[in-house]
């Protein structure tokens, strides 16, 4: 409350305002009788950093991405993404998912260039400039490993290639927040390794801020700044730990006694909030 | 997928250079070889047991009859080839407008769907009379019955593939920004495109019924009218030679949408046109 009366030049010396600031939601699904998805679930992430969210399954974590990205209006309290309430649907956020739902009908070039004919100011500039945009999108192939594949249409991708162009359509327009919803996670556990030095080149190279579910917790600490758990549903977030792995993180990184030390950690977290049943209030 | 992956080969050409060989393929006239078979199985049982033309003509007499009628059987068919091509054009638009309108709005959805179906059971030979009444005999009911008889299946497809299309893929958009407008024009009918031409498939010949029943009813031209002519004289070979020719006219307008599918959805058959039960590369 008092973050609201502060004007904003006395905030210049405070710690930087958090981008993404869900204060005490509440989410309850499926009517007045349905699901009650989050209970008083608080959760702050800084601008640029990296946080996966591991719960037990069913646990809310999808909720919690749309709660964020504005798809599911908060039931109880607010959701502030850039220093405002969110109250419809983002603009700007890259997202991702377990299933790369690439358009069959295109082309992966023009699969990963559909963001730039949504969103501002690129859709506007995007027929002027095609020539420039084309060659970003081209680039992004290229550091992810698909240079010459922008001109095969997805069905004739694997799974694995599938899945690092729907990461260049989630980064192509350059998003400050992005959200993945594991999207790893139908994947082959080497071509899994191998994404997720990927998408650490990639956040590397522009650092937005990432917002990751995963179930996987070595994918989780390999990845992230800080890994948060959440309960078991209705969900809050129950605890939260710091990767403290310098990067670029390596996969021998994972063999570290400290890693196994932070995954059994998050690994006993789990099991607790597995243990206690899902309320369905 | 994960050696695939690995090894990034050199991507091949696009699927439409890679023309399939020619090669003998016996399903390309089993159609006219069937039909050849049929015609003489008829032919030798007419002949065989000796039946009467007025109740059953052989193919031959039938030929004979579409030969010495031709003149008159080439004005009706063109007739009837102009209101089936016209209503079946006011179908394609119609169809395709109320198809979005249902599939996007799940107000326009309850409140027309219901009233369609009931539109739809209802034999459409009971509104040529009507029409008949407004417009008089001839081109303009047997236009509007077809378009009547064959805008739903269009209608019903359009909207089917646009109320399935994936969340992930419309969670994408809106995040993004992207408005009702952008979702439908760049998702949701591209991928409507293939369950749209199914429908076409369907409609077209309903087009021909909803033409010809009207000419049978109310016209002084038109295979409807011809046939109706023909009937009452007992001129069963004529009456044959109608069914014929519409046969003929079906089966080219089906080609011509065959064709134009391909073209337009080659991406929806993953680019193996061959038919189900074919390897796709």
């Amino acid at each position: 409350m008092l973050d609201d009366l502060a004007p904003a030049k006395l905030m210049d010396h405070a710690p930087e305002p958090p981008l993404v600031d869900l204060d005490r939601v509440w989410l309850r699904y499926g009517g007045s009788g349905g699901t009650l998805a989050l209970k008083d679930c608080s959760f702050k992430v800084k601008k640029g950093e990296f946080v996966a969210v591991v719960g037990p399954s069913g646990c809310g974590k999808s909720t919690l991405m749309k709660v964020v990205t504005g798809l599911w209006p908060p039931g109880k309290g607010a959701v502030i993404v850039n220093g405002q309430e969110v109250t419809g649907p983002l603009n700007f956020v890259g997202m991702a998912f377990q299933n790369s739902s690439l358009l069959p009908w295109r082309r992966t070039l023009g699969n990963i260039m559909l963001p730039l004919e949504i969103v501002e100011p690129h859709r506007s500039r995007l027929r002027s400039h095609r020539k420039e945009y084309e060659e970003r999108a081209l680039a992004l192939l290229d550091l992810v490993g698909l240079k010459g594949f922008a001109k095969k249409y997805p069905w004739q991708l694997s799974g694995g290639m599938q899945q690092r162009a729907s990461l260049c359509r989630a980064l192509v327009h350059e998003p400050s927040l992005l959200m993945l919803d594991e999207p790893f996670g139908a994947l082959d556990a080497f071509t899994k390794e191998e994404l997720w030095e990927v998408l650490q080149t990639l956040w590397l190279r522009t650092s937005p801020t990432v917002i990751m579910v995963t179930h996987d917790l070595r994918e989780a600490i390999f990845l992230a700044d800080r890994i948060v758990v959440m309960s078991n549903r209705p969900g809050r977030i129950v605890a939260e730990r710091v990767s403290p792995f310098p990067r670029p993180r390596t996969l021998d990184m994972t063999f570290d006694p400290k890693f196994t030390e932070l995954y059994h950690e998050l690994r006993e977290f789990i099991s607790q909030a597995r243990a206690d049943k899902p309320q369905d209030l | 997928m994960t050696s695939a992956d690995k090894a990034s080969p050199a991507p091949e050409d696009d699927f439409e250079d890679e023309a399939p060989k020619k090669r003998f393929r016996p399903e390309a006239y089993a159609p006219i070889l069937t039909l050849i078979a049929i015609i003489a199985v008829w032919e030798l049982a007419v002949e065989l047991f000796s039946i009467r033309p007025f109740i059953l003509p052989a193919p031959s007499a039938i030929f004979l009859a579409i030969v010495k009628y031709w003149d008159g059987i080439l004005l009706n068919a063109r007739q009837t080839l102009f209101t089936t091509l016209a209503g079946f054009g006011f179908a394609v638009i119609g169809g395709v407008l109320i198809g979005i309108a249902i599939g996007a709005s799940r107000v326009v959805y309850s409140s027309l769907y219901p009233l369609l179906i009931g539109f739809n059971s209802v034999p459409k030979v009971v509104f040529v009379f009507i029409f008949i009444i407004w417009w008089g005999i001839g081109t303009v009911p047997a236009i509007v019955t077809a378009f009547l008889i064959s805008f739903f299946p269009i209608a019903v497809n359009v909207a089917t593939g646009l109320a399935t299309m994936e969340p992930e893929l419309r969670d994408v958009m809106r995040a993004l920004g992207a408005k009702k407008r952008d979702i439908i024009l760049k998702i949701g009918l591209p991928r409507s495109a293939p369950y749209f031409f199914a429908s076409l498939k369907i409609a077209l010949p309903t087009a021909f019924v909803g033409s010809i029943i009207s000419e049978t009813v109310g016209s002084n031209t038109g295979i409807g009218n011809l046939v109706q002519v023909a009937a009452s004289r007992f001129a069963f070979d004529l009456v044959f030679a109608g069914a014929a020719v519409t046969a003929v006219m079906g089966v080219a307008m089906y080609y011509l949408a065959n064709i134009l599918e391909r073209r337009v959805t080659g991406w929806a058959t993953r680019g193996g046109l061959d038919g189900i039960g074919q390897p796709q590369g």
